[in-house]
């Protein structure tokens, strides 16, 4: 993102981590669970798995006591138990070896399609982002029965409906010599920096600029007195380096497409306010 | 050939090498704890007693006899402490495990058996293992079920293969035995006293009794106290009723030296002054200043009760062999001797808070004083019931068997253990908090109990002298474990390598010492021992006898130790100012182990710990190898020990094996102490007690009556040496938290912090909290017992009523719901009549029942985590409910890092809104800079870059106390991985999204969080409950109770004159009576009616402060009347 005051992309960034709605578990109902987890952590480690729905095809939920609707939940079942199995050997204590589904992952998630999901969903469109993520391990006789219920919502409300992993930018640095640098002290430049950056000409034998945006601004240089006052860095305050990282349930394409639409309702309805505030000069300014 | 020079040269080149430094030195110290283990001293202390020293009580009070039959006796032949078990039912037992005990409420003790010989009429009967008590064990004795156990067969036993032992299990509590510090029995201590004054004292400690003999100065003339002696005795008489005759020999005994001569003379001269020359005349003269005693004349005359206290009271740990008091009256004299020798030279006057003069009394030593009370308690029981029983003539001969009773003998070790109060009936000793209940707050505070030391005198006095840290305290006693306040310096902790000893027999060193050189007292002149050729020689306080070589006795002595002839426990030790060598081999001493070091080499070698490491060589074969020993403080202070290689010099005998190991447990959790203000480290240990996370691997399994867990609990990332000692990583508590430093918003002052919203709901600092309730089901002496019924149902809807939703069928909570305030969660019934018989009407089925349910009262509610049916002793059925509440952190919980910083959270910051770095790393604390620049936490800031190095290469760091890694590697990591190397990264504002204007110090830190949290404290009320006496407000927030206006307030509001404002807090808001005053004769009457006057004609109605109306009325009730004196508002 370039050439825009950084609130721009701050607001970007702020949205997407608490603004973009995601489908998350939001309802656990226990029906077993005899597992060394307790029943409020165990539910408390499932609403953090990432899920794998399109959140704009369902809607918020009205009211929290409402029965859930195909149009506003996703419903997942887990049932497993745990048993030694028959034929593994006393020498080991390896638990693979020993017991039967002794790990619970969300890949032993079942979804249940609620009303008429099963025919507008495809079997891969809902699913845990990750199969491989552990919930709880399990010991032969103890058992996890459980229904769980996705809801929609925002990061604003729970860290769990928040859609990426991080959302971030950096501004892109900017690293000047000031006078040429050769032989020896070009190539302590070099390694002042990260991969890349600096670059030495064969010739020459002196350093340029090759790319700045792979430093990691640590300021490495400075602390080098013969190198100190030849480099002068800095960084472009309106050049930003964006970085966003999904949890897998929409691609940041997706995300960001939807992140640019939330900031465009917001300025619509600031503008509406802006526009009431003319009619009614009553009102606050700032509301 | 080599000329002499060459040889010298070459020697000398050879000398002045460096010494080259020994790698991992350090693991010698795995090694030390594997033998030893944590609490060893607690352990090797029970063993001693129940092994050895209970032999050696039953030895000395091994017969009874009865005075009404002289055929009679019972002999002792043998005792035994058997393992562990618990009797279910009359003689049923069965063996029982510790864990077992804790959930069921019983004491985990084993029986107590003896073999005995006794008479029977004319029999002579021989029975074995007869129990007579039974004995509460230590977990991990060596009569403890878990003793040799390997990890997985204590799993099977629910106990925790890193729980170190070395408490007790008594009623289901885990009581500890806390290490008493003492002053040393049996040795001269001279000092001054309350008037300026110098005085030598000994304590002597027997088995039978426990003395204080004082030799004190009055007019520069000597006298000697004891508490048998109405009043002090001149020290001449004292001698010569010793049999010391001869005025000469009494100054020859204490010395030829001119000054020595001068300061006898006029105790000599008061001898005569007072006309006793013969050692008859002196004891008569003692004789008639023996205190009486309460009740009974002895039948002894004078001069025979002067001998006898001579005997048995005075410096009773002196033996005395055929009423030849020669021993005592050196010693009387070497008391003298050291008594004008501190007058002439300050040096020698001892100092009381000299760690060599301390000795620390263990739950062995403890209970064996105990236990031997118990046993002369018991067996005078005996003696007193045979002395009773035989004379009368019975159908059956008296068989005493038939009148031991087991209980008392129990009871009274119970009973001690359970309450901590030590009474002692023949030392007169009453001692109270001597145990305590082991804190299992976490694993730190668990482990900090084990090793706590409290000293018996000068609690609430205000010396500085015993608070204050010794240098004798070095290695020995931690530093900076004490705590603050109160006990700040009377409470300390033992350093990780301290060992303390147990008693050791005397007669082998003894045979050695006069092997070597030692001349026996008995066959010394009396006058030989002030000569200035000779050196006394001292065993464990007691006078040996003289050797004229020392060195060579001292030299022999530690060759012989080194060898492993004599027990590596035993220490010697010259003091040349007092010409004397000390050998103690008594219990209680501390040590540690020190490398030897002969001819400025290390005794072990690279070759020695390359062979540990492999595991062919353990700390035993150091020992046995003479390559490693113990020193005791006093052998500590005659050595020369350098702490490193290169330290060491010509002069140098020992090498300090690791210089961290003068710390102790607590503090071996901070990284990087030496790097901080001493008091931080201090407040540290006080802290790390309180943090939640992991207490054992059995925690699922127990039922505490509380207990905070740590959801994700992690290990720190800037470990310690201590901390893998100790297995801190195993159950750690604590989460490296991302921390950075920098302020923000202004609700981080005063220590607060920010923490990230993000961070908290994905788990940070989120504990689960563990209460217990236990319900008894009573049995009543009617036959009669509680019941517990079935959930209720309501009548119309044939539902379960609200608050007995948690009920199962039984009656009792099904585990995994959830309780609100006021739910039963044991429906419990109790008969109405439990005293009275049952008439014959009334019977059993007919009976009455009255609700007693046990409901759950607290606003927040719990789930049901466990349900435990069982009975305990007495055998009513006892149930326990484990409740658990899961608390996410919130403003006002308390966090703390590892270096005494601790704060409360004081905002919970949405994610966006923090600050984050390049990388998009957000933190997840926020702490303001101003936490540093007065405290000095250096550690802290190189505990940052030491995690930070540790995430970035993936590797655990180490800040272990004067090592650890250096900056200098931290920060070329940091380098390494692109980041500044002082560990500042550019920030971003979460909230404007502009760079912040300045690099803000960014990293992981280990953050704990503290057990304080404001759900438990939170506390406000409008009206509620009142006493039922006064009619104010209850108080404390247990109790629903008023917030207090104090005196304080009190005085403001007098102050600022807000009369109404007062009159509202202290009589309206609180307990507002209106009464009926009659005006005239001034008294309270009521309805209007005057009694006293018999009239309503004068009363007044007025509101006045219950306590007020109550006051008066508790007056009257002691015939005083007072008075009200009304008068109109308006009249002046």
């Amino acid at each position: 993102m370039v050439h825009i005051d950084c609130s721009v992309a701050n607001a970007f960034r702020r949205i997407l981590l608490s603004e973009v709605p995601t489908m998350a578990i939001d309802r656990v109902c226990i029906l077993n669970n005899t597992s060394l987890i307790q029943d409020e952590v165990l539910a408390h480690r499932i609403g953090l798995i990432p899920i794998k729905a399109d959140p704009r095809m369902f809607e918020y939920r009205s009211a929290d006591d409402t029965e859930p609707t195909e149009h506003d939940s996703i419903q997942f079942n887990l049932k497993v138990k745990c048993t030694r199995k028959s034929d593994s050997s006393g020498e080991t204590s390896d638990p693979d070896h020993l017991y039967n589904n002794h790990k619970v992952t969300t890949a032993d998630f079942k979804w249940k399609p609620l009303g008429n999901q099963a025919n507008m969903f495809k079997k891969g469109d809902i699913h845990p982002v990750h199969n491989d993520i552990l919930i709880a391990k399990l010991r032969p006789g103890q058992e996890i029965d459980l229904q769980m219920y996705c809801f929609k919502g925002l990061g604003k409300t729970h860290a769990k409906f928040s859609p990426v992993a991080t959302a971030t930018y950096r501004l892109l640095p900017d690293i000047s010599l000031l006078e040429p640098i050769k032989g020896e002290l070009a190539k302590m430049l070099k390694k002042c920096f990260a991969n890349g950056v600096i670059g030495i000409n064969d010739q020459t034998g002196e350093a340029y600029v090759k790319d700045a945006r792979r430093d990691n601004c640590s300021r490495e240089v400075l602390r080098h007195e013969d190198l100190k006052n030849h480099v002068q860095l800095s960084r472009i305050r309106d050049h930003f380096i964006f970085n966003v990282e999904s949890t897998g349930c929409l691609p940041v394409y997706d995300l960001i497409c939807q992140a640019i639409e939330v900031l465009m309702t917001k300025c619509k309805k600031f503008i509406d306010i802006l526009d009431n505030v003319d009619n009614e000069p009553e009102d606050d300014d700032d509301e | 050939m080599e000329t002499l020079e060459e040889v010298m040269l070459k020697d000398k080149v050879k000398l002045s090498e460096p010494v080259k430094k020994l790698e991992d030195k350090w693991k010698l110290l795995p090694s030390f704890l594997k033998v030893k283990g944590l609490v060893k001293q607690h352990i090797d202390s029970f063993n001693y007693f129940i092994n050895v020293e209970i032999k050696k009580i039953l030895k000395a009070n091994n017969l009874i006899t009865s005075d009404a039959d002289e055929m009679f006796y019972l002999k002792y032949l043998n005792i035994y402490v058997g393992k562990p078990d618990i009797e279910e039912s009359f003689n049923i037992s069965k063996p029982i495990s510790p864990h077992e005990c804790r959930l069921r409420d019983i004491t985990y003790a084993s029986p107590i058996t003896v073999d005995i010989e006794y008479t029977r009429g004319q029999q002579r009967i021989i029975r074995n293992n007869l129990p007579i008590g039974r004995m509460p064990l230590m977990l991990r004795c060596s009569n403890c079920v878990l003793t040799g156990k390997s990890s997985e067969e204590l799993a099977r036993l629910n106990e925790c293969p890193i729980d170190p032992g070395g408490y007790f299990i008594v009623r289901g509590t885990e009581k500890v035995i806390l290490i008493q510090e003492q002053l040393s029995k049996n040795r001269m201590i001279v000092e001054v006293d309350r008037k300026g004054l110098l005085t030598c004292s000994v304590t002597s400690s027997t088995h039978e009794r426990k003395s204080k003999t004082v030799i004190s100065t009055k007019d520069s003339r000597f006298y000697l106290k004891h508490n048998s002696l109405a009043e002090d005795i001149p020290i001449a008489i004292v001698m010569k009723a010793y049999g010391i005759e001869s005025d000469q020999e009494i100054v020859h005994m204490i010395g030829t030296e001119k000054n020595i001569i001068f300061a006898m003379a006029p105790c000599i001269e008061e001898s005569h002054r007072l006309k006793i020359f013969t050692q008859l005349q002196a004891l008569a003269y003692i004789g008639n200043r023996i205190r009486q005693k309460r009740f009974g004349n002895s039948p002894l005359n004078k001069v025979d009760e002067a001998r006898q206290t001579l005997h048995d009271l005075i410096l009773s740990h002196v033996p005395v062999e055929n009423w030849n008091f020669k021993v005592k009256a050196i010693y009387t004299a070497l008391m003298i001797r050291r008594l004008i020798m501190a007058y002439d030279d300050e040096a020698t006057v001892d100092d009381r808070d000299y760690v060599g003069n301390k000795r620390l009394e263990l739950a062995g030593q403890l209970l064996s004083l105990l236990f031997e009370d118990l046993f002369k308690k018991f067996n005078s029981e005996l003696k007193k019931i045979a002395d009773m029983t035989i004379p009368k003539q019975r159908a059956t001969q008296f068989d005493i068997i038939r009148h031991i009773r087991q209980d008392q003998i129990t009871n009274g070790l119970v009973h001690a253990i359970s309450s901590g109060n030590w009474s002692i009936k023949r030392f007169k000793m009453e001692r109270a908090g001597v145990t305590q209940v082991l804190s299992r707050l976490s694993y730190i505070s668990a482990l900090g109990h084990m090793t706590r030391i409290t000293s018996q005198f000068e609690k609430t006095r205000k010396v500085s002298g015993p608070r204050s840290l010794q240098p004798s305290q070095w290695g020995m006693l931690c530093p900076s474990d004490t705590p603050e306040g109160e006990a700040c310096g009377l409470v300390k902790n033992l350093a990780l390598m301290t060992h303390i000893t147990t008693d050791l027999n005397e007669e082998p060193i003894i045979r050695l010492a006069l092997n070597f050189g030692v001349e026996d007292v008995n066959m010394v002149l009396s006058g030989d021992f002030s000569s200035p050729l000779v050196y006394s020689v001292f065993l464990n306080g007691n006078i040996l006898g003289i050797v004229r070589h020392y060195e060579r006795l001292v030299q022999a002595f530690r060759a012989m130790r080194r060898a492993g002839y004599i027990s590596e426990f035993v220490s010697i030790y010259t003091n040349l100012k007092l010409r004397a060598v000390y050998i103690s081999s008594d219990g209680g001493r501390v040590c540690r182990p020190y490398i030897i070091v002969e001819n400025k080499r290390p005794k072990v070698r690279q070759q020695h710990i390359d062979e540990l490491v492999q595991g062919v060589r353990e700390f035993e074969d150091f020992l046995k190898e003479g390559l490693v020993e113990y020193l005791d403080v006093n052998e500590e202070n005659d050595c020369f020990i350098s702490v490193y290689e290169d330290e060491i010099t010509t002069e140098t005998t020992h090498l300090e094996i690791e210089p961290f190991t003068i710390l102790g447990v607590c503090v071996g959790l901070v990284p990087y102490p030496h790097h901080n203000q001493s008091p931080r480290n201090t407040y540290q240990c006080a802290m790390g007690k309180q943090a939640m996370g992991t207490i054992a691997y059995n925690q699922r399994n127990r039922i505490d009556t509380v207990m905070y867990n740590l959801v994700y609990p992690q290990p720190p990332l800037v470990k310690s040496r201590t901390l893998d000692l100790i297995k801190f990583d195993k159950l750690p508590a604590g989460q490296n938290a991302t921390l950075a430093v920098m302020s923000y918003s202004g609700y981080d002052i005063e220590d607060a912090l920010i923490l990230n919203k993000s961070s908290v709901e994905r788990g940070f600092g989120r504990c689960l909290v563990y209460r217990n309730q236990k319900i008894f089901m009573k049995r009543y002496a009617n036959q009669t017992c509680d019941i517990v019924k079935g959930p209720m149902y309501d009548s119309t809807t044939r539902k379960v009523i609200d608050i007995h939703k948690a009920l199962d069928t039984d009656g009792i909570c099904m585990p995994g719901e959830m309780v609100e305030n006021r739910q039963v969660m044991v429906n419990k019934e109790t008969p109405t009549v439990t005293s009275n018989p049952l008439s014959g009407s009334n019977s059993q089925d007919k009976l009455e029942y009255r609700k007693t349910p046990v409901t759950y009262r607290s606003p927040i509610p719990s789930y049901i985590d466990k349900v435990m049916i069982s009975s305990n002793e007495e055998e009513s059925f006892l149930i326990k409910l484990n409740l658990r509440q899961t608390r996410t952190p919130e403003v006002g919980d308390k966090f703390s890092s590892r270096h005494g910083q601790k704060g409360v959270c004081g905002l919970i910051v949405p994610q966006e809104d923090m600050p984050f770095a390049d990388t998009g790393i957000c933190p997840d604390v926020i702490m303001n800079p101003h936490g540093y620049p007065s405290r000095m936490t250096v550690g802290k800031l190189l505990e940052l870059m030491g995690s930070k190095a540790a995430v970035l290469d993936g590797k655990f760091r180490y800040g272990t106390a004067f090592g650890g890694d250096k900056i200098e590697q931290l920060s070329q990591a940091l380098i390494d991985n692109g980041y500044n190397y002082l560990g500042k990264d550019y920030v971003t504002s979460g909230v404007t999204g502009e760079p912040l204007s300045a690099y803000i110090y960014f990293g992981p830190v280990y953050y704990q969080k503290l057990k304080h949290m404001v759900t438990d404290k939170m506390h406000a009320r409008a009206t509620g409950p009142r006493a039922a006496l006064t009619r104010q407000p209850t108080e404390g927030r247990s109790r629903d109770g008023g917030l207090r206006l104090g005196e304080m307030e009190r005085d403001c509001l007098i102050g600022y004159g807000a009369s109404n404002l007062l009159l509202e807090r202290l009589m309206i808001s609180s307990d507002a009576f209106e009464v009926d005053v009659c005006s005239k004769c001034g008294l309270i009457g009521y309805s209007g009616w005057c009694n006293m006057c018999k009239s309503s004609s004068y009363v007044a109605s007025m509101k006045m402060p219950y306590a007020c109306k109550l006051l008066f009325q508790e007056l009257q009730s002691m015939n005083i009347v007072p008075r009200l004196t009304l008068k109109k508002y308006n009249d002046s």
